[in-house]
């Protein structure tokens, strides 16, 4: 077997992949938070419990109503994105004259609403989800063998964000919606409902969140405490890249994921921290992020 | 000119009660809700005064505690050095965060604090004289100028003492011309610059004074409870502190110990009547106050005062 600084090639493109999926999920998550930030001028603390919501869905349709994989992959986006129309509407909207402050303190609110709720229904511990058949077992690939359910993941993500970015930049929806997050007065002066917009647009961002959900159920105990963690991951992220710019947000995330992976193989005590780490060595040398500008 | 008067009195009354309270509540409580408030307080002087939201004030309160734990417990060092040692911990680790935390603002600036914090957290977890998920456990309290602080009420009185010292210094600071510039760095940050102020050294400033404190908060913690734990530097604990802060009145002299006292003592009844709950129902004040009540219960009472007065002088 070839080694690479004394690591099996096998176990390091393992991690390497498993890091590939980490930074799937980065990605999709924040640029959820950079989409909600354009319009909203919020920064979304209730992202992860939603993420959280949107695993959960998945194993109660299962577990209750018999619905598999598939059908949970539309549906519990779909859920989780009403859920949000009615944070939205109800919560929300009454914010947007406020500092973007209030909004974090109140989406925080909402989000240790949610996990406590969910942590009383079930308990701290993580309910198992297991594999959908058809993406069972792995591919040989000769220098590795690539489960099927990871590039799954890392392939649906970024065909979640390829389409995100397609539909902002170059469709007359995406048009209306960068006029609005430019200028939203100017906007609404020209005949374009901006509140139905800002609604769908959360909605939208909140259901990827959900969809990032169902992705991870698979991979991981589904509990009620494994948003939180992951967006702190994530808000380091978004500071690290900035959110200025959607295909900066999927790089960025994919690095960082792939930084993770690598330190795993070499130092695995730092896994958990590294990109805290960096997210530092890029305050020192580029305050405004790799991909941002500073207003 | 009624404000600093009322609020001369509002001190001496609170004092008064501080002093007399062990005599028909537990002391332990009552030293409990004085860490917190001394942290909320350390908190508001960032956000009631300067204007930056931090979401890593957890960091300071959680390294203190173990500093001071583990200098009184392996180091045996005197009670005041443990005290000193978490207190200036903290202060070094609220340079770090302030100076990287500073090149951003607003939302950003939230987010930076709230990571860096994590950090801090993954590393206590990790590192071994933490003692990682047991927490550090039977830290002596010592003595303190002869006197055997074992016993609760002898420590409660330098509790108080460790409260009004800092709570007196945090009203000092804002009365100050430093906290005048705190104030007007809140109101208009453009302006300040413009008007020749080093604005990011105030602001390093106060974030190494608010780190200061909600260390010496810990430290105290510590000394009260003879233990450290991982969850004084969880994020919950950041998030705990804005709502103590909020609850009681952002911005007001008196409003995060109202705050603080809420919180607490709303904690210790719920706790075992609903367990799990209490998240939801912490929340479910968040959002609240959010919403409907920003001013806090001070802020309140102050802007109902001030109606009555000008009806008065009308």
């Amino acid at each position: 077997m070839t080694d690479i600084f004394g690591v099996p090639l096998q176990a390091l493109m393992g991690q390497l992949v498993l890091g590939l999926v980490n930074g799937s999920f980065y990605a999709v998550l924040s640029l959820g938070l950079a989409v909600i930030f354009g319009m909203l001028h919020i920064i979304n603390f209730t992202h992860g419990a939603l993420y959280m919501m949107g695993a959960l869905f998945t194993w109660m349709l299962l577990e209750y109503a018999g619905v598999g994989y598939w059908w949970s992959l539309v549906l519990a986006p779909a859920g989780v994105g009403a859920i949000g129309i009615v944070i939205e509407r109800v919560l929300l909207q009454r914010l947007y004259k406020l500092d973007p402050l209030y909004g974090l303190l109140l989406t925080f609110g909402l989000a240790l609403m949610i996990e406590g709720l969910f942590r009383h229904l079930y308990g701290v511990a993580g309910q198992p989800y297991s594999i959908p058949e058809e993406l069972s077992g792995a591919l040989d690939l000769g220098f590795m063998f690539l489960p099927k359910y990871r590039a799954w993941v890392i392939a649906a993500s970024l065909a979640v964000c390829l389409f995100t970015w397609y539909t902002i930049e170059k469709t007359r929806l995406g048009a209306y919606l960068r006029a609005a997050t430019e200028n939203a007065t100017l906007t609404q002066a020209l005949g374009i409902n901006v509140p139905l917009m800002v609604m769908l647009t959360y909605g939208f961002a909140v259901g990827l969140a959900g969809l990032a959900g169902v992705l991870a159920a698979p991979t991981t105990q589904v509990g009620p405490l494994m948003g939180s963690n992951l967006l702190i991951v994530v808000f380091a992220v978004v500071v690290i890249g900035g959110m200025g710019s959607i295909l900066g947000s999927v790089v960025t995330g994919l690095g960082l994921g792939l930084i993770e992976g690598l330190t795993k193989v070499f130092y695995a005590e730092a896994s958990s921290t590294v990109v805290f780490i960096v997210m530092a060595i890029v305050l020192m040398f580029r305050p405004a992020g790799l991909f941002g500008r500073e207003k | 000119m009624m404000q600093p008067r009322l609020s001369t009195y509002a001190g001496l009354a609170g004092l008064a009660l501080l002093l007399a309270a062990p005599a028909v509540i537990y002391p332990v409580l009552v030293m409990k809700v004085l860490c917190f408030a001394l942290f909320a307080c350390a908190f508001n002087l960032l956000l009631g005064y300067t204007g930056l939201l931090s979401f890593g004030h957890a960091a300071f309160l959680g390294s203190a505690a173990y500093i001071t734990g583990h200098a009184l417990k392996v180091w045996e060092l005197p009670t005041l050095v443990g005290l000193a040692a978490g207190t200036l911990g903290a202060a070094a680790l609220g340079w770090v965060f302030g100076t990287l935390a500073i090149r951003r603002h607003g939302i950003y600036f939230a987010m930076v604090t709230l990571a860096l914090a994590q950090l801090v957290f993954f590393v206590l977890l990790q590192a071994p004289f933490t003692h990682g998920e047991d927490g550090l456990q039977g830290v002596p309290r010592g003595r303190l100028f002869g006197i055997d602080l074992a016993d609760d009420y002898a420590l409660y009185y330098v509790v108080v003492a460790l409260f009004v010292g800092a709570f007196w210094l945090i009203r000092r600071t804002i009365d100050s011309p430093f906290g005048q510039i705190l104030k007007a760095i809140r109101e208009n940050e453009a302006r300040v610059l413009s008007l020749g102020y080093d604005v990011t050294r105030y602001k390093l400033l106060a974030f190494v004074l608010s780190a200061a404190l909600a260390g010496l908060a810990g430290a105290t913690k510590t000394l009260v409870f003879n233990f450290a734990t991982l969850g004084d530097a969880h994020w919950h604990m950041s998030g705990e502190v804005v709502l103590m802060t909020l609850v009681g009145g952002l911005g007001t002299v008196f409003g995060p110990v109202v705050g603080a006292a809420l919180i607490v003592t709303l904690q210790n009844e719920l706790a075992d009547k609903v367990g799990s709950l209490v998240t939801v129902i912490m929340g479910a004040i968040f959002v609240v106050c959010v919403l409907a009540f920003r001013r806090g219960i001070v802020g309140e009472g102050i802007a109902l005062y001030r109606r009555m007065i000008g009806e008065k002088n009308r």
